[in-house]
């Protein structure tokens, strides 16, 4: 078959028809993968729960409440028990980090200690700021109250121990948890 | 040309990254790991043999002055069903890629394939011209990602060997190490090739 010639019908329709196609198929593979995507993000958010607080027999999924922040509503998810509060998990984020938002699952005890916290997504420079992941970082503030231990990297006179190089993904750290905790503190305990 | 020569001419001889040069941008940003390298490299060869694949299939139904543009539609179709289905089923590896994926729609290597190569070239030919360009930007993505990962953070497809705390050459992880080792890399490979 010889090539088509390029005159206005031509043209129109063979961007029409090209485009036709594709935004059909793009329809056809959304359908069939929106469910898998959304299924596959709760499982996530489901397993960095349970990462960040202690054991629980409730569904905190289905107890999901949100509480205001200076960056939105944050999402909490009560942790119980036997019908007792063990924990909260909450989904927070700051955009203090290096490039792009940081969002971070923070454990609190009802007492307002820090229990555990979990990063859900970054885009910090691999190597450097995504050292943050890594337990031993994250491992510092496991026990910290910052009514009384100062969430802060040591050089801003806090008691973390930045990651080497790292000092602006690590205060963004620090940042996502305070926003976290001050959130509950105002009013997020259920 | 053989099919086979068309897949080797990608592989060496016209190695996309270490002789012609074009879409440096996602070698240099990518390559800070080994492993983001063959990720992010495996993508684009996926993208790219079906690109190809398609182009050489409708060359003859494209005018010639609507070419970019079709193509342009055809490659980012196949780029956002690549991502739709690597968020679905290997959560995992888009959490790694997400960034980057997205990212190969821009990729010069594409369309400078599909402008020179799949638009007058058969299905099969093109098909072979993708996967061995694909595979001979992988390569080099992943020699980088080795050698900046190794000198900049100590370990290897996250495989450390040296201890955490150790200091590494740092600058290797950043943006002027990408250029230092890629210097040196198009240097070495030049050479060799001379031979």
């Amino acid at each position: 078959m010889a090539k088509l010639e390029s005159n206005l019908k031509t043209m129109v329709l063979s961007l029409l028809g090209v485009c036709a196609v594709a935004s059909g198929l793009l329809g056809y593979m959304n359908k069939i993968t929106e469910g898998p995507i959304a299924e596959s993000k709760l499982k996530t958010k489901l397993a960095a729960i349970q990462q960040v607080v202690p054991e629980f027999n409730n569904n905190p999924g289905e107890e999901k409440y949100t509480i205001p922040s200076d960056l939105g509503e944050l999402e909490c998810f009560p942790a119980r028990k036997d019908g007792q509060l063990v924990g909260t998990a909450i989904s927070s984020q700051t955009n203090k980090g290096f490039s792009g938002t940081i969002v971070i699952m923070v454990g609190i005890k009802p007492d307002g200690s820090l229990i555990n916290t979990a990063v859900l997504d970054h885009k910090e420079t691999p190597g450097l700021g995504s050292k943050m992941v890594e337990p031993k970082f994250r491992e510092q503030f496991m026990g910290k109250n910052p009514e009384t231990d100062k969430i802060k990297v040591k050089k801003d006179g806090g008691t973390i121990d930045a990651i080497t190089a790292a000092t602006i993904s690590s205060r963004a750290y620090c940042d996502a948890i305070l926003r976290a905790w001050n959130a509950y503190q105002k009013g997020g305990k259920k | 040309m053989s099919n086979v020569k068309h897949f080797t001419n990608g592989l060496v001889k016209e190695n996309p990254t270490l002789v012609l040069l074009i879409g440096m941008c996602p070698v240099l940003a990518v390559s800070t790991s080994a492993f983001n390298g063959i990720g992010m490299g495996l993508a684009t060869t996926f993208v790219l043999a079906m690109s190809n694949m398609v182009i050489a299939m409708i060359k003859n139904l494209v005018p010639n002055k609507v070419r970019i543009p079709i193509f342009v539609v055809v490659i980012a179709s196949f780029v956002t069903i690549v991502q739709m289905v690597m968020e679905a089923f290997v959560p995992g590896l888009y959490k790694a890629l997400g960034v980057f994926v997205p990212l190969i729609v821009v990729n010069c290597i594409i369309l400078a394939r599909a402008e020179a190569f799949a638009q007058k070239n058969t299905v099969m030919a093109s098909i072979m011209d993708g996967l061995g360009m694909g595979l001979g930007f992988t390569f080099a993505l992943t020699i980088l990602g080795a050698i900046r990962e190794m000198l900049g953070n100590g370990s290897i497809f996250n495989f450390r060997f040296v201890s955490a705390d150790a200091n590494t050459i740092l600058i290797f992880i950043l943006s002027p190490g990408a250029f230092i080792a890629l210097g040196y890399m198009i240097a070495i490979f030049n050479r060799l090739k001379k031979k």
